[in-house]
């Protein structure tokens, strides 16, 4: 083939480039590029007219221009006459400078769809193909309004030449992919379904992108390729290396094609068809066996071809994951691969293993490749292997390997890339709480982190450990000996200042009776890392020595000569300057007493989902986080707590307000309000908080991906789970009714009954002791009870409610007493759900329908499918609606199998009225549609809060009927 | 794939390819970012890094790197081969196919890309397909079509 002298060269092109080329400087560069500008203008502007040739040379040479990275404005007019040109190379060039130089100038626009226009109808093969490419290339909606009705009929007429049929698959695609409203498939989908059984391999290649794509927005719609996909993959799997001709790549039959085929069948659970599933297993196995086999080749191209259609495979049995056999033979392949002389393959294997990691068949097949892993990440050289090796380590851990691998983790950091430090500090973090049986462990692990790490320890990280240390005593007296020593080092990082100023201060009198960590030596070490920290740490610590006034009564003398100095009470800091002052006259006129209330040990967090997982995910983005932990942190309102509970964020606290979140609770004069009060007056409201929610959608059938942002308000509390939800089954048989058992175990029960109107609520619970045994020092986070319960006595407490607005996670309840000395210490879910404050509505058949047409909007509407998890009985459904709150419709839905309910949620800030329409799915008596749509009864628009309110409905809903518990 | 570059062991950018919707300030400062990133890298390592949200696979052949960026659920080894693939169009094209061919010739080297792939997919993967494409449409061109409209067709076929 002749070389570069192929077609009709340019020569002034060719001359320009070497110019530029020759250059010396930029400004060189810049200076020849001007020159040619002016000549182009002006050529393109003189009288003469210019021939095709010199127009193709100008309008090339205005694109190499703007490939160097500089800037064109004109010219695009000459482009677009090119594109009507007969000559085709003039009409190439033209067509690949609009490619590039897409300009929307609306003028422009239409003039170069007239050109598109006429190529597509001048049956030229080649013509078509180069105004499909332009389509495709620029993509823009205008082109899709044009054309996105033409193409695919372009694609499946019989007599379109293969090459076209090819261009129109993708140029659809790329106009799907702009502007999915314009491309419909409608009346032509079976046979783009079937172009998988073309007989020209290049046509499927090109076809299986669009029907992937479209497979993935419409499921339903393109099943029927499942199977021709897998009788497909079986052609091609069991054919020899030279039947495909051309499409077998170094011995590899179309291994593109391979991979496409195995990615569109991963749009699907596997198949139903017993005949289908086999050949599909079949094939699996088959590319298992073949990776065990001696290479066709020693080319890398051989091998990488063979392996990108092996890992594909495993992709596809890990999406299905429900072949035990399949998944441990990938497992074990995988294995090998991890010490694969090739980086590749070990990079592609950490990355792979991370996913099989989180099903339960493989889980303990991948944990044996712990210490291939730890060596990884110890010795790789490429930062991005390690990085996947931190990666796979964090999926692999559990209970069993936890210390291990956080040890690991912690040396690893020590020397870790700055690039990912950050993340891997969430990482340790949040292994050490998911997986602390002893909490010193975690405190120990948390304070090297900060220790090694320091400046990459988030926010999140250290009010995490003091949210811990609060609500579990039994840790609290071990942190502050702990952070105690960590403060004795000469360099501290301020973030342990922070977390030992709070810690000490709640806290320091649990190790003040050892003279060497005596209050003075304590005040004087906090005292000491002062004029280093910056100023939210300052006014952390001037609330740390303030609460010592309250602990040591011996320490006030000398905290408040630091307060009196000038340097605190006249800062020109005004927050630090307010709490100096405000401190100061606290201390000196409030009695004991006074200061013993306000300056309360802190009452304990409620407990919700680890505000770092939602940090971690957030950081890395959906699908990033490895399965279990969407198991565990399903609830993507996670983010709830991202600002919920920022023990130390003085920042933008008033001193004012500083003494104010002191005050416990208990001491208000409210029992209860919903959501429960935030801690700091600077905590956005919670309605804020869900803007996570924001982009719920509502979820399909589609497999449970990081996309599904229904807020599962009842699935398994967070990682903090020790202490929370210990009644989650008490809590979940309430969705429905009012009244009856919430906790029970052998020395406590307790009952409820509860009732509810509007927004407001009332409930009565019941402490039973069931020993005979008195317990003592019984006190819950509610409000005073009588300290002591006698054995076999009850003890009742009446809690008032109201509702101020959405909310999502249930208030948590702490309880605690002795019982033969013993602290017991118990969190409970209180059997609160929004649906508690649905006013039933009844309404006509038309009235109904018509609201529900009209809560059309996306953000009005959200729904779940899923799956029964015993017979459906009418009345049984009859009544767990009823139990709901909302007002049940008989004879509304014109299908007697639905049923169609109305209420309207009360809250304090807005009413939310809710439409539900429950659709059991009767031949397969399994499935349930579920839609809701509800519309804020107040006029404004409907907001966040009410869009949470639907997927909360849609939740609770949901799980009363999963749930045989609640009736 | 969202988008394919070449460029220089310099840094300098020899092709760019976009797959989706973005601005020039956009385009450039990705490709500053990347071109930097990637020339950053030890020989050794391996080809595939994440960037952003998006994979990176990149390939040096001789004074070129190619680089593209693909997805999440994108596979990484095909994408490695897709590189190649092209590669091996260009040398067949060119014949030993060298940096310089690729900056005096950049219209064909997007020309031959654009029929190999299309909207970041693979349309055509036979080699010989692909060629023969572009020499169909390479002899086109010694053809004036002013007199019939019909004849294409006939020349196409032959």
């Amino acid at each position: 083939m002749p070389a570069v002298s192929k077609g009709d060269g340019m020569r002034g092109l060719a001359v320009f480039i070497s110019d530029i080329r020759n250059c010396k400087s930029k400004e060189a560069e810049i200076k020849r590029i001007n020159k040619e500008l002016a000549n182009i203008r002006s050529k393109f502007k003189g009288d003469k007219a210019l021939d095709g040739y010199s127009k193709k040379k100008y309008v090339c040479k205005l694109l190499f221009i703007f490939l160097l990275g500089h800037d064109i404005d004109f010219g695009h007019m000459e482009a677009v006459n090119l594109l009507s040109s007969n000559k085709y190379t003039e009409k190439q060039i033209g067509y690949l400078f609009i490619s590039v130089l897409v300009n929307s100038n609306s003028e422009l626009i239409r003039l170069i769809n007239n050109a598109i226009k006429n190529d597509l109808s001048s049956r030229n093969p080649t013509f078509m193909c180069l105004a499909l490419h332009c389509i495709a290339n620029v993509g823009s909606r205008e082109m899709a309004e044009a054309f996105a009705g033409e193409i695919p009929r372009i694609l499946v007429a019989g007599d379109t030449m293969d090459s076209v049929k090819q261009s129109a698959a993708l140029c659809l695609l790329r106009l799907y992919r702009t502007s999915p409203d314009l491309v419909l498939m409608g009346e032509w989908t079976s046979r783009v379904v079937h172009l998988l059984n073309d007989q020209h391999m290049g046509v499927v290649t090109a076809a299986i992108s669009l029907i992937t794509c479209l497979s993935q927005k419409n499921p339903e719609e393109f099943k029927t390729c499942v199977s021709l996909a897998v009788s497909r993959l079986s052609r091609i799997v069991s054919s020899a290396s030279t039947d495909l001709q051309d499409y077998t790549y170094y011995f590899v039959p179309a291994p593109w094609l391979s991979c496409k085929l195995l990615r569109l069948l991963q749009c699907y659970p596997p198949p139903e068809d017993g005949a289908v599933k086999g050949r599909l297993v079949e094939c699996l196995e088959t590319i298992l066996n073949k990776a065990q086999e001696p290479p066709k080749s020693k080319k890398v191209q051989h091998s990488n071809a063979k392996n990108a259609i092996l890992f594909e495979a495993i992709a596809l049995i890990i999406h299905y994951d429900s072949e035990p056999n399949l998944l441990v033979r990938a497992c074990n392949q995988l294995g090998q691969f991890l010490q694969h002389r090739e980086t590749n393959l070990r990079y592609l294997a950490l990355e792979s293993m991370c996913t099989l990691a989180s099903s339960e068949f493989s889980h303990e097949a991948v944990k044996t490749h712990i210490e291939t892993v730890i060596n990884a990440l110890k010795t790789e050289r490429d930062v991005s292997v390690r990085q996947r090796a931190a990666d796979l380590l964090y999926a692999m851990c559990d209970r069993s390997n936890a210390k291990q691998i956080v040890a690991e983790m912690l040396s690893y950091l020590e020397t870790a890339d700055y690039s990912i430090r950050e993340e891997m500090v969430l990482k340790v973090a949040i292994l050490a709480e998911k997986y602390a049986v002893d909490y010193s462990w975690y405190v120990d692990t948390i304070l090297n982190l900060i220790r090694i790490a320091g400046d990459y320890v988030s926010e999140e990280v250290w009010y995490r450990v003091i949210q811990i240390v609060i609500n579990r005593d039994d840790v609290q007296g071990y942190a502050a000996k702990t952070v105690f020593e960590a403060l004795q080092a000469p360099a501290c990082h301020e973030n342990m200042v922070k977390v030992g100023g709070y810690i000490l201060g709640e806290f320091g009198n649990l190790i003040a009776g050892d003279p060497r960590s005596s209050p003075l030596v304590q005040f004087n070490l906090l005292h000491s890392k002062f004029h280093l920290c910056s100023v939210p740490t300052r006014a952390l610590l001037l609330s740390a020595y303030i609460k010592f006034i309250n602990l040591f009564p011996e320490t006030k003398p000398t905290i408040q000569e630091v307060l009196r100095c000038d340097s605190q009470i006249r800062n020109s800091d005004v927050e630090l300057q307010q709490r100096a002052v405000e401190y100061l006259k606290l201390s000196s006129i409030a009695s004991t007493d006074v200061l013993a209330t306000v300056l309360e040990e802190m009452p304990p967090f409620p407990e919700r989902e680890s505000s770092i997982l939602a940090k971690l995910k957030k950081k890395k983005g959906p699908g990033a986080v490895s399965g279990n932990e969407l198991e565990e942190g399903k609830r993507e309102g996670g983010e709830l707590n991202g600002a919920g509970e920022r023990p130390g964020d003085s920042s933008a606290i008033g001193a004012s307000n500083a003494v104010r979140l002191h005050i416990p609770t208990h001491s208000l004069n409210y029992d209860i309000i919903y959501p429960p009060p935030p801690l700091f007056q600077s905590t956005p409201s919670p309605s804020a908080d869900l803007l996570g929610l924001r982009s719920a959608a509502p979820v399909s059938a589609a497999p449970p991906s990081a996309g599904s942002l229904l807020v599962d308000v009842f699935s398994e509390a967070g990682p903090a789970a020790p202490a929370a939800g210990a009644n989650d089954d008490g809590f979940l048989r309430f969705v429905c009714k009012n009244n009856g058992v919430l906790f029970e175990n052998q020395l406590l029960q307790i009952g409820v009954k509860s009732e509810y109107r509007q927004n407001l609520g009332r409930m009565y619970l019941f402490y039973g002791n069931k020993t005979s045994v008195q317990f003592v020092n019984f006190t819950t986070t509610l409000k005073p009870v009588d300290p002591l319960v006698e054995g076999g006595a009850q003890v009742q407490q009446v809690i008032n409610i109201e509702c101020l607005t959405v909310f999502s996670d249930a208030p948590l309840l702490n309880i605690k007493f002795r019982y033969g000395g013993a602290l017991q210490n118990l969190t409970l879910k209180l059997p609160v759900a929004i649906n508690k404050f649905f006013q039933p509505t009844e309404m006509s058949s038309h009235d109904f329908f018509q609201r529900w047409k009209q809560l059309s909007q996306p953000q009005q509407e959200a729904q779940k499918i899923f799956k029964a998890n015993h017979a459906m009985d009418t009345e049984v459904l009859k009544a767990k609606l009823l139990g709901l709150g909302t007002a049940l419709l008989e004879k509304v839905d014109p299908n007697p199998d639905n049923f169609v309910c109305a209420g309207v949620i009360q809250t304090k800030a807005q009413q939310v009225g809710c439409l539900l329409r429950l659709e059991p799915n009767a031949q397969a008596q399994v499935h349930t549609h579920f839609p809701v749509r509800a519309l804020g009864l107040e006029s404004r628009p409907l907001g966040v809060s009410s869009v949470t309110t639907l997927s909360l409905c849609v939740s609770v809903v949901h799980h009363s009927f999963i749930c045989n518990k609640c009736l | 794939m969202q988008f394919m570059l070449l460029f220089s062991r310099q840094g300098k950018l020899r092709l760019q390819k976009w797959y989706v919707p973005l601005s020039d300030k956009e385009k450039k400062k990705i490709t500053r970012e990347l071109v930097q990133t990637v020339l950053a890298r030890k020989p050794k390592m391996c080809s595939f890094l994440e960037w952003r949200d998006l994979k990176i696979v990149y390939k040096r052949y001789a004074s070129l790197y190619f680089c593209c960026a693909i997805e999440d659920q994108d596979n990484e080894l095909i994408t490695l081969e897709i590189i190649h693939r092209y590669v091996e169009l260009l040398d067949k094209y060119f014949g030993s196919v060298c940096e310089l061919d690729i900056i005096f010739n950049f219209e064909k080297a997007y020309f031959i890309l654009d029929e190999f792939l299309l909207g970041g997919e693979a349309q055509e993967t036979s080699k010989k397909n692909v060629l023969k494409a572009i020499e169909q449409a390479d002899l086109l061109q010694e053809v004036n079509y002013s007199l019939s409209l019909s004849l294409p067709h006939a020349v196409f076929m032959v």
